[in-house]
């Protein structure tokens, strides 16, 4: 649903994506408000319970792809891609509520590869100096410098509308199997939609967002270039 | 020589035509993602203990694999909702 109010005389019309968004940002909100209360109160000695419990848990798969994908350096990514991920599971899941998922617009997607983008670029000239950074447009040979360039435009444009093509399309075939099922029966559509939410919304979901975060992690990691190898050891 | 057909309607049903016809591009990915899946069944059988590298491996090169297919249905998607030719007119 979206919102439709006047201002000045002209009719503006947010659009239902955007509400939903602000309701996934405002729940996380809470929750995280909520985790830092418990946290603030909780004792370092003993078992953490409830609400601390699953706000643990997902710290821990979060530090543990960061540090399979890009490396025991490169930790202080961590707090950004659990962002992104959480945001994006929420948006992804929240079909199954019966809203538009906010994925499904493709504004969403695009400024969540802009962001990956600017993070690849920025860290990229970060670690490797702005001469590095250019050397890199020109390897392994330098007439494949126009082909870089492509590639590097490629990236974001691959990115978002791989995240929207699934979930847009997702959103468009649970219409069509509603309508169809609709039109045999009123009675088995209860009984037969839970299946293929099960795969359009919550799988498709998952992986999307497994995807996203990891190929975002592949690609900053990649930029920066190799860990320095003393640290490894 | 097209009597009692409206320009619309041809459009439209040319819009339609265009957005089946994209979607060929299906067959693309679908034989790429079986092939990836067939050579991550092989290597867990190979190597059971690894299974969580390969399956990890084995979903984002799918969906790496995946992109051409996205972009065909982004383009059926847009011939059939938001009818750009329809503007030319």
């Amino acid at each position: 649903m979206g919102i439709r109010f006047l201002m000045n005389g002209k009719e503006i019309y947010i659009h239902d994506t955007v509400v939903n968004s602000w309701i996934i940002v405002l729940l996380l909100t809470i929750f995280a408000i909520v985790v830092n209360r418990k946290l603030k109160n909780a004792s370092i000695d003993e078992k953490p319970t409830g609400i601390l419990h699953v706000a643990e848990i997902i710290v821990e798969v979060l530090e543990g792809l960061v540090k399979s994908v890009m490396g025991p350096t490169r930790m202080s990514f961590t707090p950004y891609m659990g962002t992104i991920a959480i945001y994006l599971i929420c948006a992804n899941l929240f079909g199954l509520l019966g809203f538009t998922p906010p994925t499904s617009d493709y504004n969403v997607t695009l400024a969540l590869a802009i962001m990956t983008f600017v993070m690849m670029h920025f860290n990229g000239i970060k670690s490797n100096g702005i001469m590095g950074y250019l050397k890199g447009f020109f390897e392994p040979m330098p007439f494949l410098f126009p082909i870089n360039i492509l590639g590097e435009i490629a990236t974001p444009i691959s990115l978002s509308f791989r995240l929207f093509g699934n979930i847009l399309s997702g959103t468009i075939i649970m219409a069509l199997i509603y309508s169809g099922l609709n039109s045999v029966s009123m009675f088995i559509t209860p009984f037969a939609a839970p299946v293929f939410h099960a795969y359009f919304d919550l799988f498709s979901g998952l992986i999307q967002t497994l995807i996203f975060v990891m190929l975002t992690m592949l690609n900053v990691a990649n930029k920066m270039g190799d860990e320095p190898s003393e640290v490894i050891k | 020589m097209l009597q009692g057909i409206s320009n619309e309607a041809f459009v439209l049903g040319c819009s339609a035509i265009g957005a089946g016809i994209a979607l060929i591009a299906g067959l693309g990915p679908g034989i790429g993602q079986g092939y990836a899946a067939g050579k991550g069944t092989e290597a867990v059988g190979r190597q059971p203990e690894a299974k969580g590298d390969i399956m990890q491996t084995m979903l984002l090169g799918q969906a790496v694999a995946e992109t051409t297919g996205i972009y065909s249905l982004v383009i059926a998607i847009i011939l059939l909702f938001v009818r750009p030719l329809l503007a030319g007119l």
